[in-house]
């Protein structure tokens, strides 16, 4: 096992101070390993995760070997020829579990942004202590860009919030959390060759979540009531001057509408399986108001932006990987982990097997099946020699 | 389930979905107007040809629109005012939207009627007023559906049809555009 730092290097560098896991506790588990503290339905702070990781590394015996950056992967007639920063690697098979979280995706006309304005990713980012003080625009509304534009708010700093298409979700349902209900329905065991359509599902961004120990809701409505001031999804900009989209109250409406289909699945799942006993009753929530007027435009000269934040997602970084696996918009081609390349794997990513595939418990039957393919493949090398050999001639 | 039938063939649009996937070139579409002043205010606009899929395409014969203003602006009134044709673009794209949409998810449309109104201060485009826009202010659109599907359904629909409407984006978001003199 390669990894480029220490034992959950992510974790350790890549995420702002307060965030916390958006799955309770009890559902993060690895094989062999459940949470058996005090607080089964708390969320675990980016400390705890890392403490979590690096207990797993221990006590699985794992056999990382740290600070070895890979900078490349080749085929060979047999194989695989990996450089890392420690050395060289032959292999017969290569595991990718990189993540598809590398690096931050942030639109091109971040360029016209006046240098007057700070600019941040959510990789850059550690405390609104971080930023100058005066009004922040905060791009994107999924788990980050709502999380960061509450934690800002609250610092002093005016948000502005763009919002483009999201998914809206309560942290509690019922009196349960909205991800029990996920993994208990089976909405999360859903796999990807029962999914309609998987492109999108893959690209879905993160639910509007966050997790506190007061277990709060942080939708829309509950950063309007903050302050934060909602606009449409950033377009373009022109003489220095943000346009927004005068679509919001669309994309108010679309999540409005998934979220209340999500929860009558819940209601439908908990009837037919007889335990609404087992639940409160069930719960509607407000429509997402449209503010009287949302602007259209903001001008970035005036001193009333001081800084950006960019939550605008964040996409894989394959620029090691030399062989010819990744689609025109940088995604690894695969089928359920199985990569198209002989003895090629990927772990990991959304929706990989199961719509939990990107959670820290919902990766345990997606690396069974993606390994037992891999042993598979392994054991009938002698049959498959001439195949590879072909490939890796061709090349 | 009985079949829907809209009169959207909609495999048609699924399996365009699938070539061009894989053929974005054949995907850009241009498509072109030709007007001619006639006088006063009054223009006559004429549509026929368009290119995509890689060649140029044609209507199967030419349209003709006639633009001009009220009574009440001094015009003749020779036709709608251009403004106007932006609520005619607007709403037969949604309504076509919720057509197919509607086929795909094989809901069956009885009526689909709108009502598109644009909110307009005229002291913009007068000039009595710098501070005002030349553009709508606001554009609201009123759709009354009757349809074998529930309220949320309907719902739905709609939104879908704003999410796939070129109408709706080229409204709702900035589009660069080039005016020049030949």
């Amino acid at each position: 096992m390669l990894e480029r730092g220490e034992v959950a290097n992510s974790w350790r560098r890549e995420r702002w101070d307060s965030l916390r896991l958006l799955t309770p506790n009890w559902q993060s588990r690895l094989p062999g390993l459940r949470y058996e503290g005090p607080d089964p339905d708390g969320y675990m702070t980016v400390g705890e995760v890392t403490e979590f990781i690096e207990h797993f590394a221990t006590v699985s015996r794992a056999p990382v070997r740290t600070g070895a950056n890979v900078t490349s992967v080749r085929r060979t007639d047999d194989g695989y020829h990996v450089t890392t920063s420690r050395g060289e690697i032959r292999c017969r098979a290569v595991v990718i579990a990189s993540g598809a979280c590398n690096q931050p995706s942030v639109p091109q006309f971040k360029d016209a942004v006046p240098a007057s304005v700070e600019q941040l990713t959510p990789f850059d980012y550690r405390d609104p202590a971080k930023l100058p003080d005066g009004g922040v625009l905060v791009v994107g509304a999924s788990a980050t860009g709502v999380q960061l534009a509450a934690e800002l708010q609250r610092s002093g700093r005016p948000v502005t919030l763009s919002v483009g298409e999201h998914a809206r979700l309560p942290r509690t349902y019922r009196g349960r959390d909205v991800l029990w209900w996920m993994d208990a329905s089976g909405v999360w065991d859903q796999r990807y060759d029962e999914v309609d359509d998987l492109t999108r599902a893959r690209r879905l961004p993160s639910p509007q979540l966050v997790g506190t120990p007061e277990r709060t809701t942080l939708d829309l409505n509950a950063l309007a009531s903050m302050g934060v001031e909602l606009v449409g999804r950033w377009a373009a900009v022109r003489d220095s001057r943000a346009l927004f989209s005068g679509g919001l109250r669309n994309v108010f409406s679309l999540a409005d509408l998934k979220m209340e289909r999500l929860l009558d699945t819940f209601d439908e799942w908990a009837r037919t399986r007889g335990c609404d006993g087992g639940v409160d009753p069930p719960e509607r929530f407000a429509q997402t108001p449209v503010p009287e007027s949302t602007r259209l435009q903001l001008d970035l000269r005036s001193g009333e932006i001081r800084a950006i934040v960019w939550a605008t997602g964040f996409r894989p970084d394959y620029g090691w990987l030399d062989v010819p696996v990744v689609d025109a918009k940088g995604q690894l081609r695969h089928e359920g982990g199985v990569v198209d390349s002989p003895g090629l794997y990927a772990l990991g990513l959304p929706v990989l097997r199961r719509r939990k595939s990107t959670f820290i418990y919902g990766i345990e039957d997606d690396a069974r099946e993606v390994i037992d393919h891999l042993t598979r493949y392994l054991a009938g090398r002698g049959h498959r020699l001439r195949a590879g050999h072909h490939l890796g001639a061709g090349r | 389930m009985t079949t829907v039938t809209n009169g959207v063939n909609v495999q048609a649009l699924l399996d365009a979905r699938e070539v061009l996937k894989g053929a974005p070139e054949a995907a850009q579409f241009t498509w072109r107007a030709s007007a001619k002043w006639q006088s006063g205010v009054h223009s006559t606009i004429k549509v026929q040809s368009f290119f995509g899929l890689g060649e140029e395409q044609s209507h199967k014969e030419e349209w003709t629109f006639e633009a001009d203003h009220p009574e009440v602006f001094a015009a003749e009134d020779n036709g709608i005012t251009p403004i106007e044709y932006l609520l005619v673009g607007l709403a037969s794209c949604l309504t076509g939207g919720i057509a197919s949409v509607a086929e795909n998810r094989g809901i069956q449309l009885r009526s689909v009627e709108s009502v598109v109104e644009g909110g307009h201060d005229i002291r913009g485009i007068l000039g009595a007023d710098s501070d005002v826009r030349n553009g709508y202010n606001d554009i609201k659109v009123t759709f009354t559906i009757d349809a074998d599907a529930s309220k949320q359904e309907i719902e739905a629909l709609v939104a879908q049809s704003q999410k796939r409407s070129a109408v709706f984006d080229a409204l709702t978001n900035p589009t660069n555009v080039t005016v020049e003199v030949a």
